[in-house]
């Protein structure tokens, strides 16, 4: 019989990486988009930002939002005066971490996608009277297919696999903030060894086998071809 | 008869051998179809990208039918959505995630069925309609990628390079029909072109450009063929090959699909292949055979 808080801390562990996912395919696509296709003062500085969590110790970035999530800071002290929210040690505020984490995994398969379209297919648009947004859903996104499930299913597997950030920020409450990465560390030092071993299981099969699948179906996808 | 469009354009380019000064005026009329020749890195492009919008000019006024397109000493500058002119890139840049049907309705300004209808039929393209670009033929595609611009009803259409990517033979037909199209339809068109048949066969006037500056300007013949020679036979050709003898140097010429050698004395001119020529008979009555 597998505890409940086996299950719930699993649930968790997904439901986190979907509402990641799923904000940073609505936040992802306009800031790749405005890297990939534009040449704008000040795109070095932002591409290095987006960039700097794949460099960064995670225990930094969650020190800084702890920081910026402390009632004595701004904008924590905002927060908990309009809305009386504290972000620090909530499921909200491991969403916010996860999504600046995994935010270079979103944005670059994506960015790199519409920069290898040819610039004739959103010149094209432009003397069609489209504007950018028009080119950018109608044209140059459905022609970059693979890139966005790359992009969805890397930021996906990287939210699973999440832990120092989620464990600065969210400490490890039960049904809260307690993800399956945290939950394999803690159950090993509370010596179940067991119950961490079957967390490990899944969590491996579940992301080895997204990333087989993307492999196969990329490679089924036509990628863009010039004629 | 008042220009139709009147272009001033200055803006630096870094060709391949080193910067150069694009620097090019010239006025076309309504209704004419105009070919831009030269050789490749002399800005033709260039100037086919400045007047749709796609490049800024470093300086220059360009208008079309009486309103401003482009004024840099005012800084106006009227984006490629708002300019009423048609583009056609050299890879077409057909949308691959549409059907044809679709890329054609996707450029008309107001959905209209009939009209799309009528584009698919004059352009053949009916029995291909669901069909996505990338199963199409050369010469399909670019029946297609012209009746996508003509959806859009512009008034100025800029062909660049438009018949490059097809081979020769079906290159024949697509300009017959690119002629045809373009006198029923009226519509003026500036086509950018390195193929010296191609203008003789569209265009009404031509405009020479070599390293940025337009060097000649007139009707095909009258820019190319040498008047004194009082025009008894000429040839478009391209040399295929050289062979030096001791006083002659024979060339081995294609004027079309026709190979055939010429022997000229041996002077100063030097030959490549690669290189155009005008082969021109004196004889006075030539052999003429109707073989159709």
């Amino acid at each position: 019989m597998i505890d409940p808080l086996f299950w719930e801390t699993l649930w968790l562990t997904f439901k986190l990486a979907i509402t990641t996912t799923t904000i940073l395919f609505v936040i992802g696509i306009p800031i790749a988009a405005l890297l990939g296709t534009n040449q704008f003062r000040g795109k070095p500085i932002l591409d290095a930002l987006i960039s700097m969590p794949l460099v960064l110790p995670p225990s930094v970035l969650g020190y800084y939002l702890l920081v910026a999530y402390s009632p004595d800071n701004f904008p924590g002290n905002l927060l908990k005066e309009w809305f009386d929210v504290q972000l620090a040690f909530s499921y909200e505020g491991i969403v916010i971490g996860s999504v600046i984490f995994s935010l270079p995994f979103m944005i670059s398969p994506i960015q790199s996608g519409l920069q290898n379209l040819p610039s004739s297919l959103s010149e094209a648009c432009a003397t069609l009277g489209k504007n950018k947004w028009t080119t950018l859903y109608k044209v140059l996104l459905p022609n970059i297919k693979p890139s966005l499930l790359t992009a969805g299913v890397l930021t996906f597997a990287h939210t699973i696999g999440e832990f120092g950030v989620v464990l600065m920020i969210g400490g490890n409450l039960q049904g809260r903030t307690r993800v399956a990465s945290i939950a394999i560390y803690d159950e090993l030092q509370d010596l179940h060894p067991e119950i961490a071993n079957r967390y490990a299981l899944i969590l491996f099969a579940v992301t080895f086998t997204l990333l087989i699948a993307i492999n196969l179906i990329n490679r089924k996808q036509s990628v863009w071809k010039p004629f | 008869m008042e220009a139709f469009l009147t272009a001033t354009i200055q803006k630096e380019l870094n060709s391949a051998s080193g910067p150069m000064l694009l620097d090019a005026q010239f006025t076309i009329n309504k209704g004419e179809m105009v070919a831009l020749y030269g050789p490749s890195g002399s800005g033709k492009s260039t100037i086919l990208r400045i007047i749709a919008g796609l490049t800024k000019p470093s300086s220059g006024k360009i208008t079309l039918e009486n309103s401003l397109l482009s004024c840099t000493e005012t800084r106006l500058f009227q984006k490629p959505q708002d300019r009423p002119i048609g583009f056609m890139f050299q890879d077409y840049a057909l949308f691959p995630n549409m059907t044809l049907r679709e890329n054609i309705e996707f450029a008309q300004p107001k959905r209209n069925i009939n009209e799309l209808d009528y584009l698919l039929e004059l352009f053949d393209l009916g029995a291909l309609q669901h069909h996505k670009p990338l199963q199409l033929s050369g010469g399909q595609r670019q029946r297609l990628a012209l009746a996508r611009t003509l959806a859009k009803k512009p008034q100025l259409l800029l062909l660049d390079e438009p018949l490059s990517a097809v081979d020769p033979t079906i290159r024949h037909r697509l300009q017959d029909e690119l002629l045809t199209l373009q006198k029923s339809q009226a519509i003026t068109t500036l086509l950018v072109t390195h193929d010296l048949p191609e203008v003789f066969r569209l265009a009404q006037r031509v405009l020479i450009l070599e390293s940025g500056k337009i060097q000649k300007s007139g009707s095909p013949f009258d820019v190319f063929g040498d008047a004194r020679i009082s025009g008894k036979v000429q040839l478009m050709a391209e040399v295929v090959a050289v062979e030096t003898e001791d006083v002659i140097v024979i060339l081995t010429v294609l004027a079309g699909n026709t190979p055939m050698k010429v022997a000229v004395c041996k002077d100063e001119t030097t030959y490549q292949p690669g290189d155009k020529v005008l082969v021109v008979s004196k004889a006075f009555n030539p052999i003429v055979r109707k073989i159709e």
